[in-house]
């Protein structure tokens, strides 16, 4: 473990040991403080009367990433030095991660701002939000993040992250019944890549797949500014009877306070502090041990256990055991409800009889919950626990508060030594709230004034065509099947629409057809040019994305990732991203419900992108009305209109174009206009219910151009396509199909129906323009006067990228185009050869070992030239072993049960991580240069002002 | 009267939902059975669903085969109960002997989830007697361990006997030998089916409606046979 030296709460005199430097090994901390002493202790326990008869005792509290002042104000709160124990849980409680301490000043906007809405029934605070769509029917729905540990591990990392939400939605009262994940990695081609991003996606599907929850969309994102720091976030949505609504308050003095699933270990232990609050350096292999191990097949049990509890009313309260494990649970149940608690902390079923108390308070074991149980209902519970195979032990009781009406204490022994006495409000209400300093990044006004409008774009058909297939092949722009079917998609019955459709559509009441439609959304790259504007525009496309299936969008959530937040630049980013939010949300009338900060996503000086996601809800009345993405097939000569929503504008920078052919990031985002969004989403939602739609896509990343070839590609219909007049001569065609502006919807209109949408376009305030037909005998997308490409071939540059990056892997098949709700073509033409033979995957079944990328390296000569020296020095090292270094030193008897602790559960359903892929057919596409035609003519005229200062 | 089908839920089971949902559409009447009970409630056939019993621990289905409802299945199976094992279930059939062969990791090691084009060959059996033979069908595969792997002998024999029930087509999802997708037993009552045709049976969530065919030959085969 390392801390950071950090200029503004660092205080060098205060007598400490000064932090170790970034680089130092951290297997031997805080020796130098306590180990010495230890042989004095009783049992080798720092109890709580020892604490108060040796105050001058040094303690690690820097190592453990607390402040001097923040140290002082945990002497302050106990009158007295705390014990270890105590002093796990400060610094857990307390940490970035857990306290919010950086952030909470900011998101303070997100309750001040949120527009009144009567169907919340939980908000920010709770595990997570929670929304009315019926008056019987709720649903929940939180993005959480999961991004360091997925990179020491990426195949724990991710399948925690999905743990961890479920159990959130779980502890919620509801019943998980999706999933979502939004990803982001390092650039494609890079060999750390190879190593992360497979086990993310095999980690996000071993642990969803066996919990039976349909995974029903995403992200998949490629940067170079997350090599080092991959976002791994997950979003789970719930389903509950309203009256169902579960509380974390552990109420009712006498009641028994019951820890139910797996046993606690050492994994995890510093997961929290360390892996979350600090930043990457040199020698992140070494935290592996820090990383949570799950097992789905528990955490299955426990959503069955805990949800038949709920519906025979046997809980009075419930916690999920998340990020500071034991600590976290305890603390939040009794604060919240303003009692104490008494904990015997040796009746923790352990996998590990060695373990210490403050390892048990700190462990972030997975599948577990804390319940809180009247007494005359255990034997009910155990019962329960009993039936489904799931440990169920009652561990302490709740204690009244004190005499004088203040919060109860909690108490904790172990072994009748005293270890914890604290009061519990103290670690989740009192923790440090720092108002960081913020500053505009000097780089900001230069980088916002190197626009992408000005760099060289194509001007002729045959460059445009180049153009409009490299695009599609783009590793952010290609089909993402190699990722997403790694996933389920199916179980459980009730998934109307998944990806690659915009949103997903889940069927919630099977009478009635009330569903829900969920999209998570994000750009990094606006963010970075403007994160006000960035996260106003995440909103805007998770929203449009949710209007474009006829849902009406009512809540929010956010994942907002970031750099370090001791960096005045990145702290300015968060704040202008979050205001930018409240703002939107504001606007658009929909609150944010709740969300997740992770902060320190950076390795070295060098922060992510600043990256807000935001996942937006709407309800759709009748699944049944859905839109999907997908042009129509028609028997015949038939065929549907295709009308472009909204407008466009000469708005490239930041855009996928200017990123993938020019390496280019500058200018400001395009401008994003929420009133408008409105507009277009109340127009959709009824145009979807009277059957004017036949589809509806959003236009985001790559634009028009992107849109029309998944539209096209979805159910292999081809379309002809007229370019507006206005984007007539030299590179306008180009703008018409690239341009990234926002709030526009390709939608595919059937005939007879066109007039009646076109006037109802006209109520609702919404412009349009008949930009072509759809043409299903064709099977091309033609555009007039510039190109006509075959599906074949778009076919063909867009499925070929990830499985020629990845391993093909895919020696048998065609490809069949994944439709959910909708009867396809099954004759669709095979991919091509271009995905490889699939003999670089082993012909080992069962190798579930991930070999370190510099085992073997990528072999293409190309690919490796295209890198720029900057890999991760710490992922090339990845260790196939599990024995690598803790938290802290071992002693004999604890390295000796390792082994035990370590033995990973069998893992099914794909933890493979197949050998990078050598012998890629294609040069990495972001490599290749423009082919740019000289002195395009700059049409001036529609291009937006640059935005007003928001400042 | 309605027809009443059995739909095991051993710890683990996912789509066991979707099995009782299929048989509802189908007509019949689902019953769910526990996994601890050696007890099958009277029910007129049987389906094991798909999932991860018993977390697919030491063996896909190696633990399931061994639950108290499969003592009962196993003796009601010898005794001509109709038997439909789906993915995971399939897998269990085969650790029962109730099939022979095994179903191991997919050969390119991911678990895939795809609508899948599968060719009904075996149209005998209590599952499948409402194809045509030869019918192509359109079904959801989604497996880590689909890959049917048996002894040569065994392969010929199944061939030979017509108890081959479906073979994948237009590619292999998983390496399956012979792209063999679904085997019956020598008596045609007990089938195992790696795709999940209960997620082919209503058009608002499957790519078609095809797997109800085989919910609907069950009643047609329990309607035909002595009671």
């Amino acid at each position: 473990m390392t801390t950071h030296p950090d200029p503004v709460r660092d205080n060098p005199e205060a007598g400490q040991p000064p932090p170790q430097p970034a680089t130092a090994a951290p297997a031997a901390p805080a020796r130098h403080a306590v180990v010495a002493e230890a042989r004095d202790w009783a049992d080798g326990v720092d109890t709580v009367p020892r604490a108060a008869g040796t105050p001058e005792e040094l303690q690690p509290y820097a190592e453990l990433g607390l402040a001097d002042d923040e140290y002082e104000r945990i002497r302050h709160i106990l009158g007295r030095r705390p014990t270890q124990s105590e002093l796990a849980m400060y610094s857990i409680m307390w940490s970035e991660h857990c306290s919010y301490k950086s952030s909470k000043v900011h998101l303070r906007q997100f309750g001040e701002k949120a527009p009144p809405s009567d169907r919340m029934l939980a908000g920010i605070g709770e595990n997570a939000g929670v929304v009315r769509i019926s008056d019987e029917l709720a649903v929940t729905f939180k993005v959480e993040s999961h991004n360091h540990p997925s990179f020491v591990e990426p195949y724990q990392g991710a399948a925690t992250g999905v743990g961890g939400i479920v159990r959130d939605i779980l502890a919620m009262g509801a019943r998980p019944v999706a999933v979502m994940d939004p990803l982001r990695f390092g650039a494609a081609d890079h060999p750390d890549t190879a190593r992360v991003l497979p086990g993310v996606v095999a980690g996000v599907g071993g642990y969803g797949n066996c919990l039976g929850l349909p995974n029903i969309g995403g992200e998949v994102v490629f940067d170079p500014c997350y090599q080092g720091n991959p976002l791994v976030n997950a979003l789970c949505l719930g389903v509950l009877p309203v009256d169902r609504l579960q509380k974390k308050d552990a109420t009712g003095p006498g009641n028994v306070v019951v820890l139910m699933g797996a046993k606690t270990g050492r994994d995890g232990i510093g997961g929290v502090s360390v892996l979350a609050s600090a930043t990457f350096t040199e020698g992140s292999e070494q935290r592996r041990p820090s990383v949570q191990v799950g097992d789905p097949f528990m955490e299955k049990l426990l959503i069955e256990a805990c949800l038949e509890l709920y519906d025979a009313e046997l809980v009075v309260g419930i916690q999920d055991l998340g990020g500071a494990g034991l600590t976290c649970a305890l603390t939040e149940t009794a604060a919240s409800a303003g009692t104490g608690m008494r904990v015997w902390l040796e009746r923790v079923p352990l996998r590990e009889p060695s373990m210490e108390p403050h390892e048990i308070l700190a462990s972030e074991s997975q599948e577990r919950m804390l319940l809180v149980v009247a007494p005359e209902k255990l034997e009910a519970v155990l019962k329960t626990a009993e039936k489904w195979g799931v440990w169920a032990t009652a561990i302490g009781e709740v204690t009244a508060p004190e005499s004088d009406g203040s919060p109860g204490r909690l108490h904790i022994t172990w072994r009748d030594h005293p270890v914890v006495d604290v009061p519990p409000g103290s670690l989740v209400d009192d923790g440090p709230v720092y108002a960081r300093p913020m500053r505009e990044p000097a780089d900001l006004i230069l980088l916002q004034a190197d626009r992408a409008e000005t760099l060289p774009r194509p001007g002729d058909p045959d460059t445009l065509r180049a153009t409009v297939l490299r695009m599609v092949a783009s590793p952010n722009l290609c089909d993402k099947t190699w990722v997403t079917e790694q996933y389920d998609r199916y179980v459980l019955g009730n998934t109307v629409l998944a990806q690659p459709e915009d949103s997903g559509v889940i069927r919630i009441d099977e009478r009635t057809g009330l569903g829900v439609a969920l999209s998570v959304d994000g750009n990094g790259r606006y963010a970075r040019l403007d994160p006000y504007q960035g996260a106003k525009l995440a909103l805007a496309e998770a929203y449009r994305n949710v209007a474009v299936t006829g849902a009406t969008p009512i809540a929010v959530t956010d994942c907002l990732n970031f750099g370090s937040p001791e960096d005045p630049g990145v702290m300015w980013q968060f704040a202008e991203a979050v205001r930018g939010l409240a703002d939107g949300c504001a606007e658009l009338g929909i609150p944010v419900t709740g969300g997740n900060v992770s902060f320190y996503n950076q390795t070295g000086a060098a922060a992510i992108h600043p990256t807000p996601v935001v996942g937006v809800l709407g309800v759709l009345d009748n699944v049944a009305d859905r839109v999907a993405s997908g042009f129509v097939p028609r028997s015949g000569a038939d065929h549907d209109q295709l009308f472009l929503l909204g407008e466009t504008h000469v708005e490239l920078s930041g855009s996928e174009w200017a990123w993938v052919t020019h390496q280019h990031l500058g200018g400001v985002p395009p401008h994003v206009d929420l009133a408008r969004e409105k507009q277009l989403a109340g127009l959709l939602a009824d145009a979807a219910r009277v059957g004017h739609l036949s589809s509806a896509h959003d236009l985001s990343d790559g634009g028009l151009a992107q849109s029309l070839v998944e539209s096209c590609l979805r159910h292999g219909v081809g379309a002809r396509i007229v370019v507006p007049e206005r984007f007539e001569g030299n590179s306008m065609p180009f703008v018409f199909l690239f341009s990234e502006s926002a709030g526009r919807v390709l939608v595919s209109v059937p005939r007879g129906h066109d007039k009646a949408f076109t006037a109802l376009c006209g109520e609702h305030g919404v412009a349009w323009e008949q930009i072509g037909v759809t043409d299903p005998t064709a099977e091309a997308l033609e555009v007039h006067g510039q190109f006509r490409i075959s599906l074949d071939e778009l076919r063909e540059a867009h499925t070929g990228t990830l499985p020629a990056l990845f391993g093909g892997g895919q020696p048998f098949e065609v490809a069949a185009p994944a439709a959910t709700g909708v009867a396809i073509d099954a004759s669709t033409d095979p991919v091509d050869g271009t995905v490889g033979q699939g003999a670089t995957l082993a012909d080992v079944p069962g190798a579930a070992t991930a070999e370190p990328p510099t085992a073997e390296p990528v072999t293409d000569g190309q690919q490796g030239g295209s890198l720029d020296g900057e890999q991760t020095g710490t992922a090339q090292a990845a260790p196939t072993s599990t024995e690598a270094a803790p938290f802290v030193d071992l002693t004999e008897e604890e390295a000796a049960d390792r082994p035990v602790e370590r033995a990973a559960p069998p893992v099914r359903g794909g933890h493979v991580a197949a050998t990078p892929s050598g012998g890629t057919d294609e040069p990495a596409p972001a490599g290749s240069p423009e082919v740019s035609e000289a002195g395009a003519p700059q049409p001036g005229d529609t291009e937006q002002p640059a935005a007003p200062d928001e400042r | 009267m309605t027809a009443r089908v059995g739909v095991v839920t051993f710890p683990g089971s996912l789509d066991d939902g979707d099995a009782a949902r299929a048989v509802r559409i189908a007509g019949a009447e689902p019953v769910r059975l526990w996994h601890g009970e050696a007890q099958l409630h009277g029910v007129d056939a049987v389906v094991l669903p798909g999932g991860f019993a018993y977390g697919d621990y030491l063996r896909c289905g190696a633990i399931a085969r061994f639950a108290p409802v499969m003592e009962k299945i196993i003796d009601a199976a010898g005794g001509g109960l109709p038997v439909l094992g789906i993915c995971n279930g399939f897998q269990i059939l085969c650790e029962a002997h109730l099939l022979p062969g095994a179903l191991t990791r997919n050969q390119h090691l991911h678990f895939r989830n795809r609508d899948q084009s599968l060719r009904i060959e075996a149209t005998g059996t209590a599952w499948t007697n409402t194809f045509q033979p030869g019918q192509e069908v359109l079904i959801p595969v989604k497996n880590g361990e689909g890959c049917y792997v048996a002894a040569p002998a065994t392969l010929d024999e199944l061939e030979a006997e017509g108890r081959v029930v479906a073979r994948y087509v237009g590619g292999n999802p998983n390496g399956s030998q012979r792209d063999i997708a679904a085997i019956t037993n020598q008596a045609g009552n007990v089938v195992g089916i790696m795709p999940h045709p209960e997620h082919a049976v209503e058009a608002l969530t499957g790519p078609s409606l095809d797997g109800l065919g085989f919910f609907t030959s069950v009643l047609k085969h329990l309607v035909g046979a002595p009671a």
